[in-house]
């Protein structure tokens, strides 16, 4: 039996080398477009990520403005967003509403997870495992494409009457319920989901089933069981929210009262629903996801962040198996702490106990990943290379998030926090300098092998230094800002409050750290594009790394590896004793 | 694409399962949590109710008794058809999983009097939240009994093609995973049966 399956193999390997590109014949359409190739549908992920990144950010920095200049006209471009929306370029509350609903929703669902999941976990992870591609190609690509069309759904909802959602990224209910674009977010909502639960199904299939041969669990680098972790997460935690949303559209479109409670009254007409609903069930199903979406938004940074650290410091994890354990703990806890998000909404403190305590115990597996990582460069011979620096940066940035979050999960502190900008300038700082500069970090790192050239490393520093400085003058300040008592979601930033004079120069500080940050970001998009046709023309590994994509070729051909990889060793062997280089390739015979 | 991709009719040996069956699984397993999700409304919005109907009160009892009869013989002929093509017996598969579609397609029909029923008395979802859950949750279920049947229906269409292409470990393992899929749908119709129409 294992002679035939080995025999088995050795003939697909020798088939892979016979015809290493025979699909080369393809037509534009089917090889860029409707490809079904993991590492095309990795990088169409990634780019239409970064776009989606960008225009959430692009409604960020018009929101700074209301709230660092509240009711002064937006300059120069105030006139673009019509008299509906900005008469004589003022920004009405309905507009700051929109902003801040799609800012949310656009920066989490087709930003962030996007690029983490579908874009590094769809480009890297076949490769690390040395499979040819992921178990169900043609899924990957409906995919993405159920992902790209609830992301045309999303924009689309500005240009429908009655505009986008305005109820926030959590669009609680019974707000959400009488808003109209509420409907295409809902629509957008199922699409969504279920471009992730195609993902999750065929990333896990993946894992299990393609890996090479010799690659046995324990020897996948830790991106790969970051990854593993994450697929699980959305896939048993994304469809409560589906189920969630589709009784929104019932109380929208059909007029059933699952979220209404009877007696609203709506622009001072009475709500002729029949009520018996509960708002509340619409938080639960909603945190039930949302704080395994945190996870599904860090774990794949943390795995990047594992690959970059161990790759330059020339030495292996600290604490491989403790971080992965962690992984796994964290993965379960996280489906037992969402009504940490929930303290005032009356519930008994006996339930409140319980989350805090949960909250409290998920926190250690946290610090024990972020521990490991920072042992890890203890002793290390560090290359202080672009990727490197934002992986450095992400180790106190998400270290700040992780702290800061702490008194939110303690139902008392949380009183005083809740909904307030300490909560914005929490989870920020775990996402947007943490995620995010991760993200930078990968992009960075595995550009030379998606595009056979490197990043221009001047640039790279150009983008990295202003992006920490303009990141912490972002939401350093959201801290004291929160903690003088502003709310969240105020339109003028609290300017009419008593408290409003004590921080408008904190939030100025904030706005003006978000505009310098966009422009920091420029060094970044020349350096992309530029670096695709003028970058240093780099070989198979030019990192010098261990893991098993690098022995691909750059980049890699249709079905990956010149023949079937065999995996000898665990990921990190770098610097082992008794060799002369300081790294030995998975794929190296003992 | 198959040349690339290993384990498709064959197992893995130290997994001992095709990719497909693996996959099927998991998505079995997000759709418990889809529809747990909607138990668990279920129950949290009628203990938080003051009053709420009888299942009976409202419903057909012996219709949806009779469509609970269908759904479970339909069952049964599906694991018949996978069984019937273990042994390679194709004209029987196509028997059973013949009358698995049918059968799907009278559970439809039933439930479209039901439904037609209800309207006719302008009972819907607007009318009260037992209503509104009772829709929600049987349209979802029938949305899946119409996937269900666009699946057995392919296999029906297509298992003959198979068979001259020599492809008959990739129809049993695929017929397998069509029929964990119908038998979950059937389940899930098991648990609405008694909370919507006997409690």
């Amino acid at each position: 039996m294992v002679g035939q399956h080995q025999g088995g193999q050795t003939a697909k390997a020798a088939q892979h080398a016979a015809h290493p590109t025979h699909h080369e014949e393809l037509s534009f359409w089917s090889r860029y477009v409707f490809s079904t190739d993991h590492k095309v549908i990795g990088i169409q992920y990634t780019v239409t990520g970064l776009l989606f990144l960008f225009f959430g950010f692009c409604l960020m920095m018009l929101m700074r403005w209301q709230l660092a200049y509240p009711g002064e006209a937006i300059p120069l471009i105030g006139t673009w967003f019509g008299e509906a929306r900005a008469p004589g370029g003022v920004m009405l509350p309905e507009f700051y509403n929109e902003l801040g609903a799609m800012h949310g929703t656009i920066m989490v669902f087709l930003g962030v997870v996007p690029i983490g999941v579908g874009g590094f976990g769809n480009f890297v992870l076949p490769l690390q495992i040395g499979a040819a591609d992921m178990a169900f190609p043609r899924l990957n690509m409906f995919s993405y494409q159920f992902f790209l069309l609830g992301g045309l759904v999303m924009l689309a909802s500005f240009f429908i009457p009655g505009g986008a959602a305005q109820s926030g990224w959590t669009s609680y209910a019974p707000l959400a319920v009488i808003n109209p674009g509420q409907t295409a977010w809902g629509f957008g909502m199922v699409l969504i989901i279920t471009s992730s639960l195609l993902g999750a199904l065929n990333f896990i299939t993946t894992t299990i089933q393609l890996r090479a041969k010799g690659m046995s669990f324990w020897r996948f680098p830790f991106f790969v069981w970051a990854q593993f972790v994450t697929a699980f997460l959305l896939l048993l935690a994304f469809p409560p929210l589906e189920a969630a949303t589709v009784m929104q559209l019932m109380d929208r479109l059909a007029g059933s009262s699952f979220f209404l409670p009877a007696g609203l009254v709506v622009s001072g007409q009475p709500m002729l629903n029949t009520g018996g609903g509960n708002p509340l069930l619409w938080q639960h199903l909603f945190w039930f996801l949302a704080h395994p979406e945190v996870y599904v938004l860090i774990l794949p940074a943390l795995g990047i962040v594992a690959e970059v650290i161990a790759n330059n410091t020339r030495k292996p994890l600290w604490g491989y198996r403790a971080m992965v354990y962690s992984l796994f703990f964290l993965g379960f806890m996280s489906f037992i702490v969402w009504a940490h998000h929930m303290f005032i909404t009356g519930m008994g403190s006996a339930m409140a106990t319980f989350f805090q305590t949960t909250t409290m115990i998920i926190s250690i597996p946290s610090v024990v990943i972020l521990a490991s990582l920072l042992l890890s460069l203890w002793g290390g011979s560090i290359r202080f290379n672009t990727p490197m620096l934002f992986a450095l940066a992400f180790l106190p940035m998400f270290g700040i998030g992780g702290l800061t979050g702490l008194p939110l999960g303690l139902s008392t502190p949380d009183i005083h926090l809740h909904d307030t900008y300490y909560v914005i300038g929490h989870f920020h700082y775990v996402v947007a300098p943490g995620t995010i500069f991760a993200f930078f970090a990968g992009l960075y790192y595995w550009y030379p092998k998606a595009t056979g050239r490197r990043m221009n490393e001047t640039l790279g520093k150009l983008h990295f230094w202003p992006s920490l400085v303009f990141m912490n003058g972002i939401f350093l300040p959201m801290f004291w800002i929160g903690l003088a008592g502003v709310s969240r979601r105020l339109y003028d930033g609290g300017a009419t409050y008593g408290f409003g004079p004590q921080v408008t120069g904190m939030i100025s500080l904030s706005s003006w750290s978000a505009w310098l940050l966009a422009l920091g970001q420029i060094p970044f998009i020349v350096n992309f594009f530029w670096s695709l046709r003028h970058g240093e023309v780099v070989d198979r590994n030019p990192w010098q790394a261990t893991t098993v994509e690098w022995q691909a070729p750059s980049p890699p051909p249709h079905g990956n590896f010149d023949r079937a990889p065999v995996v000898y060793r665990g990921p990190y062997d770098y610097s082992p004793p008794g060799y002369a280089v300081d790294f030995v390739p998975q794929t190296q015979e003992a | 694409m198959d040349a690339l991709i290993p384990y498709i009719t064959e197992p893995r040996e130290d997994t001992g399962v095709t990719n497909s069956k693996i996959c099927i699984w998991l998505f079995l397993a997000s759709e418990v949590m889809l529809f747990g999700a909607f138990f668990a409304t279920y129950i949290v919005l009628r203990m938080g109710s003051t009053s709420w109907p009888r299942g009976w009160e409202i419903q057909n009892v012996p219709l949806g008794a009779l469509n609970t009869v269908v759904l479970i013989t339909s069952s049964v002929t599906m694991v018949m058809a996978w069984a019937s093509l273990e042994r390679r017996d194709l004209a029987k598969f196509q028997r059973f999983i013949g009358t698995t579609v049918v059968l799907g397609g009278v559970f439809l029909v039933i439930k479209y009097f039901e439904y037609s029923a209800k309207f006719h008395h302008h009972l819907g979802p607007s009318t009260s939240t037992y209503l509104a859950i009772y829709f929600t949750m049987t349209g979802l279920h029938a949305l899946h009994i119409i996937f269900g049947m666009g699946t057995n229906g392919y296999f029906w269409v297509t298992g003959r093609s198979y068979w001259q292409a020599g492809d008959q470990l990739l129809l049993v393992n695929r017929v397998e995973n069509a029929g964990l899929f119908w038998h979950f749908v059937d389940i899930v119709w098991i648990f609405l049966f008694p909370i919507l129409y006997l409690m």
